[in-house]
């Protein structure tokens, strides 16, 4: 039981996951839960009570039953108990304090990201402002590899996402080649197939893989199938670079996926034996979301964050690539406007890189959300200061398989050029090897022309 | 790179202005999205349309779920889902026929039922009284989401409910409408038990196709004691029509 007195006023929370929900900045999500604040000073009240919980409690006390969950099983599991002693001491309140000195560094930071849970995250992002959101999540780096090398410090990534509405290679090609000529698709090229079919996703797998292999790209391909879909490629022996799951945090949401933990690691030890990675050998790409749990009506009275941030344990098990908050897909009933969704992304990257996961954002919305191109502009820029791996590309920002609007390839141009970032240093070469880019990361004035010349050979006629 | 542009609808070969999107292109977008705004915002002409459905002398019920505003609509899905009290007392007066129950109900694009739904049910209700399908009311719902269908078709002890209701606009459409078929309809049947027809507009699926294909699957349906993922099944035989 956990209380607070404010003008005389009672606040009472039964459990640390009622104050983990109370203390959450308001969404619609957790209105429709049943879960939020009643009022605006109930919330700060669960704030005020829940930056005074020892961390140690979280130990003690799962906000799902260990019997009876798999994910809180494998948080408690893995926990590490001897680089949690240098923050054992600490309350929520003093881990966000502690998380904000300048002596906790790049270094400290990465030497406890199997020290936090998931919801001591959740919990500190609960009572920090964006900008300590974006203070933190600009300190720590995660770096991952495949075919390049993601997430260093004064980079910036893009998944080239050409989707198709009938999966039609020829449309798919048109956009992934216009992509590649902004210099966008080194986080992968990543298509959502519109049929989930082993032949169709094939179809997809060598169209891409032929074009990479032809012009020697170092990145990694995916389609973003079921993992069962992928699995069952891989052991086919088809090329699989990276293996797709939508993945969120509860073991009842995840059965509504299709998948469980066991399931996760079999994919991810068959992709793992492909091989096919140069420089380095993370092979799985999970995409999450705020809302998840809900919509799958297995949030165990969780809040929508709390249970984002679990899902994060779930990637972090298999060593990912890639993670991707896909955070205004899911709808205004779960996170409304532009101010929610711009929280939310900011939450996710924050709670993803501090628990050590290579956090990228799909900054979107869809047209039922209050959200615009101004709202994605000013998240894609705070993004790109808190030091985002990557995010989408997309041709002009519409998704037209998915009826989404996400980040275009011009998008990630305008971040590197206010920012100073640079593609992953691979692609770089690559892109001014190929005459696409000059030094300056601008489009190179008449270079890719030898490029289309060629790609007139391949499967556009 | 403007060869591209005829192997796909994607917004490819926009050219550029420094590395941004140029003033035309950027217009064209905020232009597609101020349209599905609107549409998300639209109203349901219901006087209109129940002037327009008497030319199926039907009776027609005018319902209203438990959201009370659109904005509300959007943030609480569960209100969609359930008719307001007045609705529950309108639907008691009807006599109960066992027939099959058609709604239009506005979803996320009233335009998309205001422009789409008579013209469909114009092709449909001849088909099924032809083949001596009976009806119940017709009825028009605002503030409604798929699975008021549910609630309406118990309250009048309808077999089989469709109902017509707006989609999500996207950039490329606005005027996109859903049928959503469910057999023997009660509340908490989950979208397993439904088949969908979607797309239905000019420039997607033509009103004269989602017409037959409805009653193709009504007559399915009501022949075979199913909807939903087990009548789904046959839909290559839909497709060799």
């Amino acid at each position: 039981m956990y209380q607070h007195t404010i003008l005389g006023k009672v606040y009472r929370f039964d459990s640390l996951r009622e104050l983990l929900a109370k203390a959450s900045p308001h969404r619609t999500g957790d209105v429709l839960a049943g879960l939020s604040a009643g009022s605006y000073e109930e919330r700060v009240a669960a704030q005020i009570t829940l930056a005074d919980v020892l961390l140690t409690d979280f130990l003690n006390e799962a906000v799902i039953p260990y019997e009876e969950d798999e994910v809180t099983r494998l948080i408690i599991d893995n926990h590490d108990a001897v680089a949690f002693k240098l923050v054992s001491h600490l309350t929520v309140g003093g881990l966000r304090d502690w998380l904000l000195l300048d002596e906790t560094n790049t270094l400290v930071l990465k030497s406890i990201e199997n020290a936090l849970t998931p919801e001591m995250a959740a919990a500190a992002s609960k009572i920090m402002r964006n900008q300590d959101l974006i203070a933190v999540a600009k300190k720590c780096e995660v770096v991952t590899k495949f075919r390049n090398t993601i997430g260093l410090k004064g980079h910036f990534a893009t998944r080239l996402q050409p989707n198709h509405p009938t999966d039609d290679p020829r449309g798919i090609a048109a956009s992934l080649l216009e992509g590649l000529l902004y210099g966008s698709g080194d986080a992968c090229i990543g298509i959502n197939p519109a049929t989930d079919s082993p032949a169709a996703v094939l179809k997809i797998i060598m169209l891409i893989d032929q074009l990479r292999e032809q012009f020697e790209i170092p990145t990694q391909s995916c389609v973003l199938s079921h993992i069962t879909t992928t699995l069952e490629l891989v052991n086919k022996g088809a090329p699989i670079d990276l293996c797709f799951q939508s993945i969120a945090g509860t073991q009842k949401a995840n059965a509504s996926f299709g998948i469980s933990l066991s399931l996760l690691e079999e994919a991810y030890e068959a992709t793992l034996s492909l091989n096919r990675g140069t420089v380095g050998n993370n092979v799985m790409y999970f995409e999450t979301g705020q809302g998840s749990c809900l919509s799958a009506n297995a949030h165990y009275g969780v809040d929508q964050q709390t249970c984002e941030a679990r899902a994060y344990a779930v990637a972090k098990k298999f060593k990912p690539l890639l993670v991707n908050s896909v955070v205004g897909f899911i709808g205004p009933e779960y996170l409304y406007d532009g101010k929610q969704i711009t929280r939310a992304a900011l939450e996710d990257h924050f709670c993803g890189k501090l628990l050590g996961l290579p956090m990228g954002v799909d900054i979107c919305y869809t047209n039922h959300a209050e959200a615009d191109q101004d709202d994605m502009d000013n998240l894609l820029t705070l993004l790109g200061v808190a030091g985002c791996n990557f995010i989408m590309g997309i041709p002009g920002s519409d998704d037209i398989m998915l009826n989404y609007q996400s980040t275009s390839f011009h998008d990630a141009l305008y971040l590197r050029k206010v920012l100073g970032l640079k593609p992953a240093p691979e692609f770089e070469a690559w892109l001014l090897r190929q005459g696409i880019m000059d030094e300056h990361g601008n489009p190179a004035k008449g270079g890719p022309e030898a490029l289309l010349n060629k790609t007139n050979s391949l499967w556009l006629k | 790179m403007s060869f591209l542009k005829e192997f796909t609808q994607a917004r490819i070969a926009i050219g550029a202005t420094g590395t941004s999107i140029p003033t035309a292109q950027s217009l064209d977008f905020k232009l597609a999205h101020a349209h599905a705004r609107d549409a998300v915002y639209s109203v349901m002409d219901a006087e209109l349309l129940a002037d327009e459905l008497m030319q199926f002398n039907l009776p027609v019920v005018h319902l209203h779920s438990q959201a009370t505003s659109r904005e509300q609509y959007l943030q609480r899905p569960d209100l969609g889902r359930l008719l307001n009290e007045l609705s529950i007392n309108r639907l008691a007066d009807q006599v109960e026929n066992n027939g099959i129950v058609l709604i239009l109900a506005d979803g996320l694009s009233a335009t998309a039922i205001n422009q789409n739904a008579v013209e469909l049910l114009r092709l449909l209700i001849p088909k099924l009284l032809a083949a001596k399908v009976k009806l119940a009311p017709l009825c028009l719902v605002e503030q409604g989401r798929v699975a008021i269908a549910d609630c309406i078709g118990a309250e009048l002890g309808a077999s089989l409910s469709v109902i017509l209701i707006g989609e999500r606009p996207g950039l490329s459409a606005a005027d996109s409408m859903g049928a959503y078929l469910t057999y023997q309809p009660k509340p908490g049947l989950t979208d397993d038990s439904r088949n969908c027809i979607s797309n239905i507009r000019p420039e997607g699926l033509p009103v004269a196709v989602a017409a037959d294909k409805l009653f193709y699957l009504i007559q399915e349906a009501l022949s075979r004691k199913i909807s939903g993922v087990a009548l789904k099944d046959n839909e290559g035989l839909l497709s060799h029509k």
